[in-house]
């Protein structure tokens, strides 16, 4: 259970995820290409990188989502607190209760607030009350959306703003107390109030947890992220500090990349 | 004229057009349904007309119309009294009528058989009854009450003597089983159960005996009835249903004798071969008919098509499936009927038969037609619209579902029952409710899998095990076939039919509002499901 395991504090400055060798391919087309790559514990790691990249699909490798997608075939490994995430006797429930996700789409389930912030938990069998009003004050204080939900909390998580949406969706993740939320584009459906708020949650949430993000804005990414990768046709170009990435990259394409030249 | 056609605004009239015309025959219908059955229990007039030839004819008007021949106006009487005429219905000229009257005293009987009686009272026999009225027609309602009391008391006698019978029956099935096992070996329960049998019959007897004393004590009470030509008749109590004056009647005592008929129609038993009486049966049987097979239906289709959708790989083998189930759809009923028939009646009834009820043998239990047969046959026939339409509401649920609780550690399973279904249920109870109309509808295969024109008994009683799987039922849509088409007296059962008909449209949607009003609450819960 979420509770018992090693809290990532005490892992500062290891490599919590990492790539290596890294192969997918989605029927014929090879849609990830020999990828390696480290990433930090209480870090925010952005990949950026055009449409079709493949930033997404890796992001979706490491709490194992790719394997709703029939056709695609993962070689390669990753390791997760030094575990294989790839080996078939891993368990895929544990796995993603460890890894959140938060998606493109905000996608609330047609229930409650509080039951959409307890689903997590209710799945995983913890059905007392108090434990579940003080998952959902803490998670929903976390993605600062408390006091804007707190009076409201029986309502249906459908009459929400896109923005709001998308944060509950945030707390539903954190509410399992995960050690990684992956983020896949989670502002690219919000406006720029929304986002903003989305980003200064980023940097608080920092202090807990791992968090990699996929974004197509190279601003949003230069503004929350430690540590940048950029992606280009599945392969990984280059990955570093976002300062360098942003202000001294190593390869020509990167530049023509962050400086707009293609893309 | 080329950006007339463009704006696509013809196509909008079509469309419109189109509708109109549905909506325009979908009302004609239920309009001549409910205005030929709402009117049929109304007490008529009873007019009295002089002819020409100098004779006299009493009777209810039913139509005019002009004769196609002679073009003279003409019309239609009901002149009831079958058993003395031979016949319910007479044209009359009306270039031939010398004068028509509404006669104050005419009465109206509904009698047990022979259809109605139209005359004038004469007087009242009634021996042993203390009657205190003083006019015939008081004394006849009065009499009338008393028999009524009486016959109560013979119907709780015979319903002691057919539990006796079952009992009696149950008890020879026993001694068979006991005697297929070996007489000597059982020969100490056979020698109790033998008593025991004879105890009961024993007792029906006694019973018996009683209930013929008192009905032919209640055969002796009778009344004196004239025809409108003057000759006379004795009719036994017992067997007048309804007695009216209609002409005499006030607005109000029409009204209770309307609402009196109403009632008779819902909750009674039919009489002269289901062209009088009630449908109370027939209600029962198509209601408990389309229940059963709501049963079986639902959650097999459920189960089938999550698992189609959820759990097959997407393959030819699914995509052959999906394509036999959308096509069982469009099977005619009457194959489902004889598969029915020939699957559940003679393949698994006979071998439940011989396994479980050898000392009924030959006479079939489940062997035969049955309310169990028809509901399952039934469900086969409409379990492809719950496939397709839980399918269909399945596959509307927009990915991000399902992907937001697998990411949070959810199996698919937990993501089914907590999400999907939930989102679901909105779209399977429309399949339920175009379902459960089609099988109300349905009469094709019935007919050859347990349909009957008049069931003895209904599926459902007080007698242990309370629900008869394998009795034989009355279902509504073949009431309608078999009273409107099948019946000696076609003319005199038309009401009835559309009676039935209103029936059946009315259960149909009752039952269907039932199923929406329950998904409206559903959906308001889960606005995101688009089906």
């Amino acid at each position: 259970m979420a509770q018992n395991q090693t809290h990532p504090q005490e892992q500062t400055g290891n490599a919590i995820l990492s790539v290596s060798n890294l192969n997918l391919h989605y029927g014929d087309t090879h849609a990830l290409k020999n990828i390696n790559l480290d990433m930090a514990c209480h870090q925010v790691t952005a990949f950026i990188g055009p449409s079709g990249c493949g930033k997404s699909t890796l992001l979706r490798c490491f709490n194992r989502m790719n394997d709703l997608v029939e056709s695609a075939r993962v070689e390669g490994s990753i390791r997760f607190n030094s575990a294989e995430v790839n080996e078939p006797s891993t368990d895929v429930i544990s796995l993603r209760r460890r890894i959140g996700m938060v998606f493109q789409q905000s996608n609330p389930f047609p229930k409650s607030i509080y039951e959409n912030i307890v689903y997590g938990l209710r799945i995983a069998g913890i059905n007392d009350k108090t434990t579940l009003d003080e998952a959902v004050e803490r998670s929903l204080k976390s993605a600062a959306i408390w006091n804007e939900v707190k009076d409201r909390l029986n309502d249906s998580a459908l009459g929400l703003s896109g923005g709001q949406a998308q944060r509950i969706c945030i707390a539903r993740a954190i509410a399992v107390s995960p050690e990684i939320i992956l983020m896949d584009e989670p502002c690219s459906a919000l406006d720029p109030i929304s986002t903003l708020k989305i980003e200064e949650l980023i940097e608080e949430l920092k202090s807990e947890y791992t968090i990699v993000i996929v974004t197509h804005n190279m601003q949003q990414a230069a503004r929350v992220s430690d540590v940048t990768a950029f992606f280009y046709l599945g392969e990984l170009i280059e990955a570093g500090g976002t300062r360098k990435i942003f202000t001294n990259p190593e390869k020509k394409q990167t530049e023509d990349y962050i400086t707009g030249r293609f893309g | 004229m080329k950006t007339f056609w463009k704006t696509g605004e013809p196509y909008v009239l079509v469309t419109g057009a189109a509708l109109a015309i549905i909506l325009v025959m979908s009302l004609t219908l239920v309009g001549v349904v409910m205005t030929n059955g709402l009117g049929y229990f109304w007490p008529q007039a009873l007019v009295r007309f002089e002819l020409k030839d100098g004779s006299v004819a009493l009777g209810q008007i039913t139509q005019h119309e002009k004769n196609p021949i002679s073009d003279i106006r003409r019309l239609q009487l009901k002149i009831g009294n079958r058993d003395i005429y031979g016949q319910d219905f007479r044209w009359i000229d009306e270039k031939d009528i010398t004068s028509r009257t509404m006669p104050e005293d005419a009465v109206l009987l509904e009698r047990r058989e022979h259809g109605n009686y139209f005359g004038y009272l004469k007087g009242v026999t009634a021996e042993g009854l203390n009657l205190s009225a003083a006019a015939p027609y008081d004394k006849l309602q009065q009499a009338l009450k008393l028999v009524a009391a009486k016959l109560d008391a013979t119907g709780k006698i015979k319903r002691q003597m057919s539990d006796l019978n079952s009992t009696a029956e149950r008890i020879r099935l026993k001694l068979l089983k006991l005697e297929y096992g070996g007489k000597d070996k059982n020969a100490a329960d056979i020698g109790e159960l033998t008593a025991a049998r004879e105890k009961t019959m024993a007792e029906f007897s006694r019973l018996n005996e009683q209930a013929t004393a008192t009905q032919a004590d209640i055969g002796r009470i009778t009344a004196q009835f004239s025809d409108v030509s003057g000759s006379t008749k004795d009719i036994a109590l017992v067997d007048i249903v309804a007695l009216q004056q209609p002409n005499s009647m006030s607005f109000l005592a029409k009204c209770g004798a309307y609402l009196e008929r109403v009632r008779e129609l819902l909750l009674d038993d039919p009489r002269e071969s289901n062209t009088e009486g009630g449908l109370f049966p027939a209600i029962f049987g198509t209601v408990m008919m389309v229940l059963l097979m709501s049963v079986f239906s639902l959650p097999f289709g459920v189960i089938a098509a999550i698992y189609l959708r959820e759990y097959a790989r997407d393959g030819l083998m699914t995509r052959m499936v999906r394509i036999a189930v959308n096509n069982l759809a469009g099977v005619p009923s009457i194959v489902y009927g004889v598969f029915g028939l020939g699957f559940f009646v003679y393949g698994i009834g006979g071998s439940i038969d011989s396994l479980f009820f050898p000392e009924r043998l030959p006479t079939p239990t489940f062997g035969t037609g049955g309310i169990l047969w028809s509901s399952l046959t039934l469900a086969l026939l409409t379990v492809p619209v719950v496939i397709v339409a839980t399918e269909e509401s399945l596959a509307s649920i927009p990915k991000g579902i399902r992907e937001g609780s697998l990411a949070l550690g959810a199996t698919k399973f937990q993501t089914l029952t907590k999400n999907l279904l939930p989102m679901a249920t909105p779209g399977i109870m429309t399949g339920l409710i175009l379902s459960m109309a089609r099988a109300a509808g349905e009469v094709a295969p019935l007919m050859i899998v347990g349909v009957v024109k008049l069931a003895p008994t209904l599926p459902f009683d007080s007698n242990y095990p309370f629900f008869h799987m394998d009795r034989k039922f009355m279902h509504l849509g073949f009431h309608i076939y078999d009273v409107g088409f099948q019946s000696p007296n076609v003319e005199a059962a038309k009401p009835m039919v559309y009676v039935t008909t209103m029936l059946l449209l009315a259960i149909v949607i009752v039952a269907s509002s039932v199923a929406i009003y329950l998904r409206n609450r559903m959906r308001g819960k889960y606005t995101t499901s688009t089906f």
